[in-house]
């Protein structure tokens, strides 16, 4: 027998916590799932040095107080249908195993993920996602003394190189792909936001440290030094369209900006718009009783997250006006989405980084020559097996659709590779009932 | 001072702080974590459980996703 809660939350970022945290206040029965080993997301996720961050904590006491379940390393990797209470269910997958967990509302917080783009070298060990690399160094890889190089496109690359300068890295240059004229317009709005605040003290403060920051410019190539198989990253070429110059690295930590998780919100059959869960003004997605925030609906940030979270929450219980309040907050995150996504938007050149012999999917192997002649994301799947690896896509996926074009198709459960057997089980039925209704009527 | 947690990898022990992932250990013991269909070398990338390539065995399990899992005193972690 699986348990039925009022209010499922899938995803404890900025995004989930406040959603948790808002429902549970009201009364509702709250369960809030996330896949990391702790609660917090990308942006709040804890460090071996510093503890968990201030901010999750805050919202941790509150879901403390309000009983709410919560329950990590956790993913949800199956949805079934309606049960004889009228609840839905999710499969849930751990290390323990598997467990089916029953929701009258369904609060999507699966936030973002990098976005990849292949280029000659990208898959030699000492290259690295520029959150992946942070991510590792707070979960205990020492930086002291290495030098870094830290490239790509987004906000998120101040914020990384700012961060790992502070573990002691040395960061031998942040190479932006955005042209500073394109990324000049966004500046003079960012100077009146706090977020905007935030990402342009880091460059100042980069700035100050002698830390060359270039715009306009971006790696066309990791080489290696060493025997074939001790290769490691030995530097990086640096071009911008008009002169190349190359620099000495230990690391390269590469992003290109971020690209929501819709998987899920997707084989619950909830709409998409412009690749982000479509959600009306009360963040309720297509489909009845499923609501999508945070980087779901749209790039923003953390405060964009925590503002969706909880009109999601209070829509939830049926407090319209109390949601309502908290529309202008939104809307100014939303605006900012926009102008972060027309700021680094990728330039041409970036579509041509990966010659013949590039690897485009890491997980099979598969080269940029191999998915030139095909035609569509179904006919490479067929003819190389690009997309059929353990990532399901997740990583190749936004790459050849910047590179060819590509629309992945939906996706199938389940949504990560899980043992046979807990695919094969039957749904639990869900009859436990508790908590008050949940209401789904419209306003 | 921070606790630390005494692991191995690949045979060689190894002290991490405690709540270090075993992905953030095997890139501590300059280690790759997984050899590609062609034969290359893989460290993690994303650090955030998406990619695949941080897969190692641990305690004798093949393919762990390791940045999504804790060490724990006395594990064996092996890389290819
Ligand atoms: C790698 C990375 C590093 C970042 N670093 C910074 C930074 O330093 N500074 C900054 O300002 N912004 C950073 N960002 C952006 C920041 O993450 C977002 O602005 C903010 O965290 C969004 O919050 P969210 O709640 O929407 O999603 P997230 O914080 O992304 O949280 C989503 C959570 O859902 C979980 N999840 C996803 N799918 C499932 C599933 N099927 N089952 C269970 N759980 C699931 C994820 O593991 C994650 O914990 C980073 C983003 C990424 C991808
Ligand atoms: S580093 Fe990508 S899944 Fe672990």
């Amino acid at each position: 027998m699986s348990e039925v809660f009022d209010v499922v939350v899938v995803g404890a970022g900025p995004g989930g916590l406040a959603a948790a945290a808002t429902a549970a206040e009201t009364g509702l029965k709250v369960c809030l799932i996330d896949d990391n080993p702790a609660p917090g997301g990308q942006i709040w996720r804890s460090s071996v040095l510093k503890g968990p961050s201030a901010d999750a904590a805050g919202w941790m006491r509150r879901l403390a107080e309000r009983q709410v379940e919560v329950r990590s390393g956790c993913r949800a990797v199956v949805a079934g249908g309606l049960t004889c209470a009228g609840a839905r269910t999710l499969r849930l997958e751990s290390q323990r195993g598997y467990a089916d967990i029953g929701f009258g509302a369904l609060i999507l917080a699966t936030g973002a993920r990098e976005r990849f783009l292949p280029f000659p070298g990208w898959t030699l060990p000492g290259v690295f996602g520029a959150g992946g690399l942070q991510a590792f160094v707070k979960s205990g890889f020492q930086i002291a003394g290495k030098r870094v190089v830290i490239a790509g496109t987004g906000p998120l690359l101040m914020a990384v190189a700012a961060n790992l300068r502070a573990a002691g890295a040395r960061i031998a240059a942040v190479i932006e792909q955005a042209p500073w004229p394109q990324l000049a317009q966004f500046s003079s709005w960012l100077a009146f936001s706090r977020p905007g605040k935030l990402i342009e003290g880091a460059a100042y403060g980069l700035k100050l440290l002698g830390v060359p920051c270039r715009t306009g410019a971006w790696v066309t190539r990791a080489s290696a030094a060493g025997a074939e198989v001790e290769q490691r990253l030995h530097s990086v070429t640096v071009s911008t369209g008009r002169d190349s110059t190359e620099i000495e690295t230990d690391l390269l930590a590469v992003g290109f900006h971020l690209v929501p998780n819709t998987e899920l919100a997707q084989l619950l059959h909830c709409r998409l718009e412009h690749g982000y869960v479509k959600a009306d003004a009360f963040q309720r997605a297509s489909v009845e009783r499923i609501y999508g925030i945070g980087e779901l609906t749209a790039i923003g940030g953390v405060e964009k997250a925590q503002v969706e979270g909880r009109i999601a929450a209070l829509a939830v219980a049926g407090r319209f006006e109390d949601a309502r309040a908290l529309f202008p907050a939104r809307d100014r995150w939303m605006r900012f989405a926009r102008r972060l996504d027309a700021a680094f938007a990728l330039r041409e050149e970036l579509r041509t980084l990966a010659d013949g012999d590039t690897t485009v999917c890491r997980c099979e192997d598969v080269t940029q020559k191999e998915l030139a002649g095909c035609r569509s994301w179904r006919e490479a799947k067929l003819h190389t097996r690009c997309g059929m690896g353990p990532c399901q896509g997740r990583i190749c996926g936004p790459a050849t659709q910047f590179l060819f074009g590509w629309s992945a198709p939906a996706p199938r459960p389940p949504l990560f590779p899980v043992e046979i057997a807990a695919l094969e089980e039957p749904f639990a039925q869900a009859v436990v009932e508790t908590g008050q209704p949940v209401s789904s009527s419209s306003t | 001072m921070h606790r630390t947690i005494a692991i191995s990898v690949n045979g060689t022990p190894l002290e991490v702080p405690s709540g270090a992932t075993v992905a953030a250990a095997v890139l501590q013991a300059g280690a790759t974590s997984r050899v590609s269909v062609r034969g290359e070398p893989r460290q993690p990338l994303c650090g955030m459980g998406i990619c695949y390539e941080c897969r190692v065995e641990i305690d004798g399990r093949p393919h762990q996703r390791s940045c999504q899992i804790l060490c724990l005193p006395g594990m064996q972690v092996t890389t290819e």
